[in-house]
């Protein structure tokens, strides 16, 4: 039950999580993630019918907060750590066209 | 000859709640801000932070839910949705894919004479992105955080849907009871509503669907009609052509009655939605929702009995005015004033509609207080301005809503009462006018209406056209 | 040097009584990390003319009678991986390597309210992936016992600098052992609290469901007084829990009469070093004689944890790490062709190696077809566990076991073989998974001189167990195993052994006025 990653894949992937591995790192990652999905795969020894999946392990519900207004002007505290700023936007590459 | 085509449509709407306070920080909703100005750490994503839910977009969303005759989901619980874009301060969406708030419901529209049920499948909340600005000069774009965590609610209907009128319909009612209960304003061009368009077409009578498009970017009514018939067209002519439809999002251009694909390879659509660990389950017992249900506000159809038994118009009125909130609650505000219902009905229903019409105004536009209305109505009643007068005064209220009493003393606009000055005006109409005159005296009723018309026009219309006509019956005895 | 053989209690006490000064306390840490720094670099960025400043502060609040409270003038190590407001936090990244948070963690401003005097940021794996701090950008962190091998890790900065007494304690964070393994490799004690007993707010997320902020100090009487100023319920977190017993300090007596005590048979199967398992068995019969009933029994399901726990971790944090985008703050790449090839080079650039592999790993089991199979396998996996756990604290107040399979290894050795490294996590992976509060506590050396650390698990809320049995233990061992790391034989050895002088500092950090670490 080897896994195999293809390099369709590896790229698919990397599509989703905005990485360009270079071809010696894709190939290393490719390797690397076979093994842990081999192993993850032990996990389908298990017989999990009837659990219920728990993403919460403690019965914490219903936190809130009221709709109150708790925050001015915080303009310079976002932009200040800006990469590259624009009068009061952050500036990023074309999005459209 | 050619094929008979069915169109199938099913909506994804979004609505922006109306509260103070973003869905998971302390920041403000206020439409308009200075840019970047309405943000902090949670909602511009900044490492470390985390969100808490505010509680009144559960209740508003829960109000929405069964005013739609939703099932509401007793366990609920957000999943994020990851996509990289610039608005998207976290490159992840927080929203509901697994246990939506609401599923199951529906609306009833009326197009012509048929009522007709569109099923609801589910109603999400979700958080709204930042604003991009294209900077054409500069070739780049620039992000402004302010909307980003503003709540919406996105309701996703069936693809119930077979025409334009019915997808505006179905607008329309949402839009309706949304505003009602106040849970949005829903104006369309600032963004607080917004359809998505699902389309596809099918031979008539065929049981299967075709494959489907997903239209966005649609910012008014009159531009999703546009898109629809666009859509269906283009859509007919790939299948008469031969050529397959491809499931794809597309962006509808209005300005140049086009639409085009919006995928590109760096679109992999592919979302890896999981449980947002940074929130807990929202468990919602039957006396919450008893209790959201007894806050709930007077809906359309209360209110309609209400104007019945309360006030003395027609039914035809009723129905106009309780269409959209904002008409009722003016109509409400404006009668409680004057205490003249059919007046106030009357205006708006007629001056109002009018100039609404040719100014393409929605009732959420009109600016006008009640207070200046109820005056006007006033005025009429106690003849101190005559109908025409009324009405030309009513557009400056319409657009300036300036108060009548100063305006019409100001401008001199007063209805002649004095039966001297009228007396002397009357005289020399007659003199004037012999045919006239002898036309009336021969039997011939029509000519006084000649005769009253002279003496406004020479009064410059202030005069009380009832006195004029009982005076000049008087005077040609 | 007395002053730093201190606890960070004891000198809260020495300070309180004005016999030392808060100021002394730092200038004689930062002395000690002048020393140590250039062999071991526990620290990213120390900041002496900043924590001069704020123990002057402290100090004046102290004599007003403003502040009273044990920790009050005592100097602190932050891990790097906690938000304090203006200052670098960089989670030993290239991508924070200039991120200056506008907001402090809510955890660091506790301290700050019981008069902690900041120092600086530890160093750790990057984004706190990792079991060596050695996935740091800014390189390596050696171990103060001995400096081939690695300090354990992701808080190996954090425990060496205790262990060093380049501090009086330390914060870390524990996703899947990144506080107790290091503490055990480093001859420390380290807590990781029940799941939402501190709040996270300020701690940049590794994986959401798994993190918690804890204390790493020199013995349990410290790890009692740090828990109690950093545990508390916070609005902002809203996975935070409002518990009603935070008195820590409390616990500290010497009695383990009747106390249960588990060790799960599980724990002691292949792979565990025989060092390790006769210093763990003595520890335990050291307990026993103190009155506690000890019994080996059968946890099961040891084996699932790993494999659940880097599915969950690993998808939370392909998610949580979105948002090092080169758009709102961090680095961004130089040149770039259009948007995605921003993105793509910013983060391919911006990330290491273990980094990326788990985004990938992450990113590939949430992937469109994949969820299923490995997610929601992965969380049922996690119920079982937790029911595991349910079932063993049903029959005991406390499990007892190793931290980890064998002491801390060469510099090095465990990067190569990921799944190799990843299995030393055996014991502490599935603590995090239930939620469950665990310790690790020094009970011993190995042949090398490495420290042996073994593991305290409770049921949730059980913090007082676990102090309470820890400072039992170390009443009757007279505190022997703590004892700190010889510095000035490390700089013997480091000279004998002509070991390189560690550590570069990457070049582009550090602009300001920060002293960074050498």
């Amino acid at each position: 039950m080897a896994n195999k990653i293809s390099d369709e894949v590896m790229d698919y992937v990397g599509i989703l999580a905005k990485l360009e591995l270079s071809g010696q790192e894709k190939e290393a990652a490719k390797k690397d993630m076979e093994k842990m999905l081999d192993y993850i795969d032990t996990l389908n020894e298990l017989d999990t019918s009837g659990v219920e999946p728990m993403s919460h392990v403690l019965p914490v519900q219903n936190v809130f907060r009221e709709d109150v207004v708790t925050n001015g002007d915080n303009k310079e505290e976002t932009l200040g750590n800006a990469p590259l700023r624009k009068d009061d936007y952050f500036e990023v590459p074309k999005t459209i066209g | 000859m050619k094929k008979q085509y069915e169109t199938v449509i099913g909506l994804e709407v979004h609505v922006e709640l109306a509260t103070k306070t973003k869905i998971f920080c302390g920041c403000s909703t206020a439409f308009g801000a200075a840019p970047n100005t309405h943000t902090c750490p949670v909602c511009t994503g900044m490492p470390g932070s985390l969100p808490v839910l505010n509680r009144q977009v559960v209740e508003y969303a829960m109000a929405i839910g069964l005013a739609t005759n939703c099932e509401i989901t007793r366990v609920c619980k957000f999943d994020r949705k990851n996509y990289f874009y610039p608005d998207n301060p976290q490159n992840y969406q927080i929203s509901q894919l697994y246990l939506p708030i609401a599923r199951n419901g529906y609306v009833e529209i009326e197009t012509g004479n048929t009522v007709k049920k569109i099923r609801i499948h589910e109603m999400h909340m979700e958080e709204d992105a930042g604003k991009l600005i294209h900077d054409e000069w500069d070739d780049t774009s620039l992000v402004d955080y302010n909307r980003s965590g503003v709540p919406l609610v996105e309701i996703v209907s069936e693809p119930d849907m077979r025409s334009s009128k019915e997808v505006i319909a179905y607008l329309e009612k949402l839009r309706q009871i949304i505003q009602y209960l106040g849970a949005s304003d829903c104006k369309l061009q600032e963004g607080s509503m917004r359809a998505d368009v699902n389309l596809s077409v099918r031979e008539a009578g065929s049981e299967t669907f075709g494959t489907r498009t997903e239209m966005k970017n649609l910012n008014s009514f009159k531009a999703i009609a546009r898109a629809i018939e666009g859509e269906r067209a283009r859509q007919i002519e790939l299948l008469e052509e031969g050529r397959p439809v491809i499931q794809e999002t597309r962006r509808w251009d209005d300005n140049k009655e086009s639409s085009y694909a919006m995928r590109s390879k760096e679109d992999a659509q592919d979302y890896r939605y999981f449980p947002e660990p940074d929130l807990v389950p929202i468990v919602i017992s039957e006396e919450w929702i008893a209790r959201v249900r007894s806050r709930q506000p007077e809906l359309r159809s209360e209110k309609l009995k209400r104007y019945r038994k309360e006030f003395d118009i027609p039914q035809y009125d009723a129905e106009i005015l309780t269409e959209s909130k904002s008409m009722a609650d003016l109509f409400e505000a404006a009668t409680a004033l004057c205490q003249k219902p059919k007046k106030v009905s009357n205006w708006l229903m007629g001056e109002t509609m009018r100039l609404m019409k040719e100014n393409g105004m929605e009732p959420e536009d009109l600016k006008f207080s009640p207070e200046n209305l109820a005056r006007l109505v006033c005025l009429t009643e106690k003849g101190v301005i005559n109908s025409s007068v009324a009405k030309e005064v009513f557009e400056k209220i319409f657009h300036e809503d300036i108060n009548p009493e100063v305006y019409v003393e100001e401008q001199g606009l007063k209805t002649v009462n004095d039966e001297g000055a009228l007396r002397e005006t009357l005289k020399k109409v007659i003199a004037e006018n012999p045919q006239a005159v002898a036309d009336y005296r021969g039997g011939k009723e029509k000519a006084l209406g000649a005769l009253v018309g002279q003496t406004m026009k020479m009064m410059k219309g202030k005069a009380n056209p009832g006195m004029v006509n009982q005076m000049l019956r008087e005077m040609l005895q | 040097m007395e002053l730093l053989d201190l606890t960070a209690v004891e000198l809260g006490k020495k300070i309180r009584q004005r016999e030392v000064s808060a100021a002394e306390a730092v200038e004689a840490v930062f002395a000690r990390a002048e020393t140590a720094e250039p062999l071991l670099h526990s620290y990213v960025t120390f900041n002496r003319e900043d924590a001069l400043a704020q123990a002057e502060e402290v100090q004046k609040k102290i004599i007003a009678g403003e502040l009273t409270g044990p920790l009050a003038g005592v100097p602190v190590a932050v891990k790097d991986n906690l938000c304090i407001a203006g200052e670098l936090t960089t989670c030993s990244s290239k991508i924070l390597s200039d991120y200056r948070p506008t907001y402090t963690a809510e955890a660091v401003r506790n301290l700050q309210r019981s008069g902690a005097v900041i120092l600086g940021k530890t160093n750790m794996d990057e984004f706190a992936m990792g079991s060596t701090t050695e996935t740091s950008w800014y390189g390596p962190t050696r171990n103060p016992h001995h400096p081939e091998h690695v300090p354990g890790g992701s808080s190996g900065g954090s425990c060496a600098a205790v262990a060093a007494q380049e501090c009086f304690y330390a914060l870390g964070s524990d996703t899947g052992g990144s506080i107790r393994q290091p503490s055990s490799f480093c001859g420390v004690v380290g807590l990781k609290p029940t799941y939402g007993t501190v709040s996270r707010y300020g701690l940049i997320a590794y994986g959401s469901s798994l993190d918690q902020i804890g204390p790493i100090t020199k013995d349990a009487a410290d790890c009692a007084a740090v828990l109690e100023a950093i545990a508390s319920y916070d609005e902002k977190d809203s996975t935070s829990i409002r518990r009603e017993d935070l008195h820590f300090t409390e616990a500290l007596t010497e009695d383990v009469k009747g106390l249960r005590i588990g060790i799960p048979a599980d724990y002691f199967g292949e792979g565990l070093d025989e060092e390790v398992a006769e210093a763990i068995r003595a520890a335990a019969n050291i307990l026993e004689e103190q009155g506690a009933v000890v019994e080996r029994f059968h946890l099961s399901l040891v084996d699932y944890a790993i494999p659940a726990y880097y599915v969950i971790a690993s998808a939370e944090a392909s998610s949580n790490l979105e948002r090092f985008d080169g758009v709102k703050y961090g680095y961004r790449t130089a040149d770039y062709d259009g948007l995605h090839n921003m993105y793509k080079k910013t983060r391919s650039e911006g990330f290491g190696a273990e980094v990326k592999r788990r985004i990938m790993l992450g990113s590939f089991v949430l992937s469109s077809g994949y969820y299923d199979a490995y997610y929601l396998k992965a969380l049922k996996t996690k119920a079982l566990i937790k029911q595991a756990f349910d079932q063993a604290f049903e029959k005991y107040d406390l499990l007892l076991g190793p931290t980890a399979p064998t002491t801390a290894p060469l510099l090095g050795e465990s990067l190569c073989d990921p799944l190799k490294m990843y299995l030393g996590d055996i014991y502490t992976i599935a603590v995090n998974l239930a939620g469950l509060p665990g310790m690790a506590v020094p009970v011993g050396r190995d042949q090398n001189g490495l420290p042996i650390g073994m593991q305290l698990i409770g049921n949730h809320f059980q913090e007082k167990i676990l102090l309470r049995a820890a400072y039992t233990y170390e009443c009757a061992t007279n505190r022997q195993f703590e004892k700190p790391a010889d510095i000035e034989k490390l700089q013997e050895t480091c000279r004998e052994k002509t070991v390189r002088n560690t550590v570069e500092k990457k070049e582009e950090v550090s602009a300001g006025k920060e002293v960074q670490a050498r």
